[in-house]
């Protein structure tokens, strides 16, 4: 089962939370949905599962429309909210075996199921307590559980490590590394170590908009190199700019500025040429490596200063 | 619908509010009944149970907005809804399971009242001299607005996910809905308009059944107005704009 997104577009009042976008995920890919916070993930993923209906566009799950099918779509998705909501009055065993009734399952394989998603989610200890008494990682893993209870082909997971200590970190992202085997899986975050630990393949929104879709290292390829420098008087980016090489410049704090180049160009020595000449004291001079954390930032900042052309 | 009924109703046994609503409605019925001087039948000399199905109502007022006031403002805010509303469950099913569970512990804490039918026969002078169709349809006629209160206190938890608006908009429609027409019915000295605002109300048609003659119209009354006010709330869940 793919999921196909076509030219979907939310509007709330005169906002637009999602503006035309266009994505794919394919069967049995695990595809990372980043971007800042309000840039419209959590909308496209409440759409893709059915909970709102699109201003225009349409979703796909396998070769079914979900505005014009939406039970067959519900039916083989396992989704898991943002926060993820969970009646926290109800025993795990209780909470599981409700999902799985709704999923129309026989009451004797749902036995079987909770046992097996018990297990598979590090539950076991945690099983017979309410839901309201575990911490939040265990939470999560109910969650999880939860969405995974009817063995859906598609898992649409929406900020599923969000609020976790590292340790738990570590935890749910190996769960989800293991479950999502043979299906296909959508999961939004901001944390990218975690896109760097699980996806085949980045989609980066902002601003309602896709900003980049492509496989990792594709990605890290494109970023370029990038440089921080910091002085001790003052110079402005355009100064910068003329620098033979620079492609971008964004001003850090006061005098401390980061300059993308191309990748494999070292431009330090003209950065210390330059400096000479016009007599300003370099006090910091850092060569970094191209790293998603960069290339993040690039494709969601604004306030880029771009070489005329 | 039977998923979504089970669990409300098990989340009202598992937690004190099922308990509460059955004791609180039977201990204030049996205080108002056969305890205060005022409204006591053993006081009163007749044997009839106007007292019950008089006051009931009132009871219910405030009770039935504290069964419902939980049903969608609880699962809204803690986002849940959204959870439920991505499942394979239509609305439909979602409105109509939760109305079930309310309308059942409704029915459940009238239960009990019947055996003041029984006591009352015995009371009688000579024994067994009660109204019994009237006693019949006026426990039709509370049952049937105890199901119009669950539907208006279902309505009013879903336009909301505050439980403490939730529960005074719908203590104040059935009040409305109730005594409120009839009231304003009294305002209107012309006669006809007059009638045709009271049978606006819950009241005309309780009354009318409370006589022991079970008529269509105001079963189709109850009946048409619980079904407005549980489509209403099937459209306020599918716009999700709440």
């Amino acid at each position: 089962m793919s999921i196909q997104v076509n030219h979907l577009t939310k509007i709330y009042g005169r906002q637009r939370a999602v503006d035309g976008v266009s994505f794919s995920v394919q069967e049995g890919e695990i595809v990372g949905f980043l971007g800042p916070n309000g840039a419209g993930k959590s909308t496209t993923m409440k759409i893709i599962t059915g909970y709102l209906p699109p201003s225009s566009g349409d979703v796909m799950v396998g070769s079914i429309n979900v505005a014009e099918q939406p039970m067959a779509v519900k039916r083989m998705t396992g989704y898991l909210p943002e926060h993820n909501p969970l009646y926290v009055d109800m025993y795990v065993h209780e909470y599981l075996g409700f999902m799985g009734g709704i999923y129309g399952l026989k009451s004797s394989f749902i036995r079987g199921r909770i046992a097996e998603m018990v297990n598979l989610c590090g539950l076991t200890d945690e099983q017979n307590k309410k839901i309201g008494m575990l911490s939040k990682g265990f939470r999560q893993r109910v969650g999880l559980a939860q969405a995974l209870i009817h063995d859906p082909k598609v898992l649409v997971l929406d900020e599923p490590t969000s609020g976790l200590d590292p340790n738990q970190l570590v935890e749910i992202r190996r769960l989800i590394k293991a479950v999502s085997k043979d299906k296909t899986v959508l999961f939004s975050t901001h944390i990218l170590q975690e896109v760097e630990a699980l996806c085949d393949r980045v989609v980066v929104i902002n601003k309602g908009k896709i900003v980049a879709d492509d496989r990792l290292e594709n990605l890290l390829q494109g970023g370029g190199n990038y440089l921080i420098v910091e002085f001790a008087n003052e110079i402005t980016e355009h100064e910068l700019l003329t620098l033979e090489g620079v492609e971008h410049v964004q001003k850090l704090v006061n005098f401390r500025f980061q300059l993308k180049t191309a990748r494999h160009v070292d431009i330090r020595s003209r950065v210390v040429q330059f400096a000479f000449e016009r007599k300003l004291s370099l006090i910091e001079l850092k060569q970094e490596e191209s790293s998603l954390e960069s290339v993040f930032g690039q494709l969601t900042h604004q306030e880029e200063i771009q070489r005329p052309s | 619908m039977t998923h979504i009924f089970l669990k409300e109703f098990n989340g009202f046994l598992n937690s004190l509010i099922g308990y509460l609503v059955v004791v609180v409605f039977l201990v204030a019925m049996g205080l108002i009944m056969w305890v205060f001087p005022a409204t006591s039948v053993l006081e009163y000399g007749y044997a009839d149970m106007d007292t019950l199905f008089s006051f009931g109502p009132y009871v219910f007022i405030f009770l039935v907005p504290a069964i419902t006031m939980r049903s969608f403002a609880e699962e809204r805010k803690l986002g849940t809804l959204e959870l439920l509303m991505t499942k394979p469950l239509t609305e439909g099913a979602i409105v109509g399971g939760k109305f079930l569970a309310c309308f059942l512990l409704v029915i459940i804490a009238l239960l009990p009242t019947v055996i003041y039918y029984f006591t009352l026969y015995k009371l009688g002078s000579p024994e067994g001299n009660i109204d019994t169709p009237g006693v019949l349809g006026s426990f039709v006629g509370i049952v049937l607005l105890g199901g119009v209160f669950c539907a208006i206190g279902i309505f009013a938890s879903s336009v909301t996910s505050n439980q403490i608006i939730s529960f005074i908009m719908a203590a104040f429609f059935c009040f409305i809905f109730y005594a409120g027409f009839d009231s304003a019915a009294s305002l209107v000295s012309d006669g006809k308009v007059s009638l045709l605002i009271k049978q606006w109300g819950i009241l005309y048609h309780y009354e009318s059944l409370s006589k022991g003659v079970i008529d269509s119209r105001d079963l189709i009354y109850f009946l048409s107005i619980a079904g407005v006010l549980l489509l209403s709330t099937k459209t306020v869940l599918s716009s999700r704009s709440w």
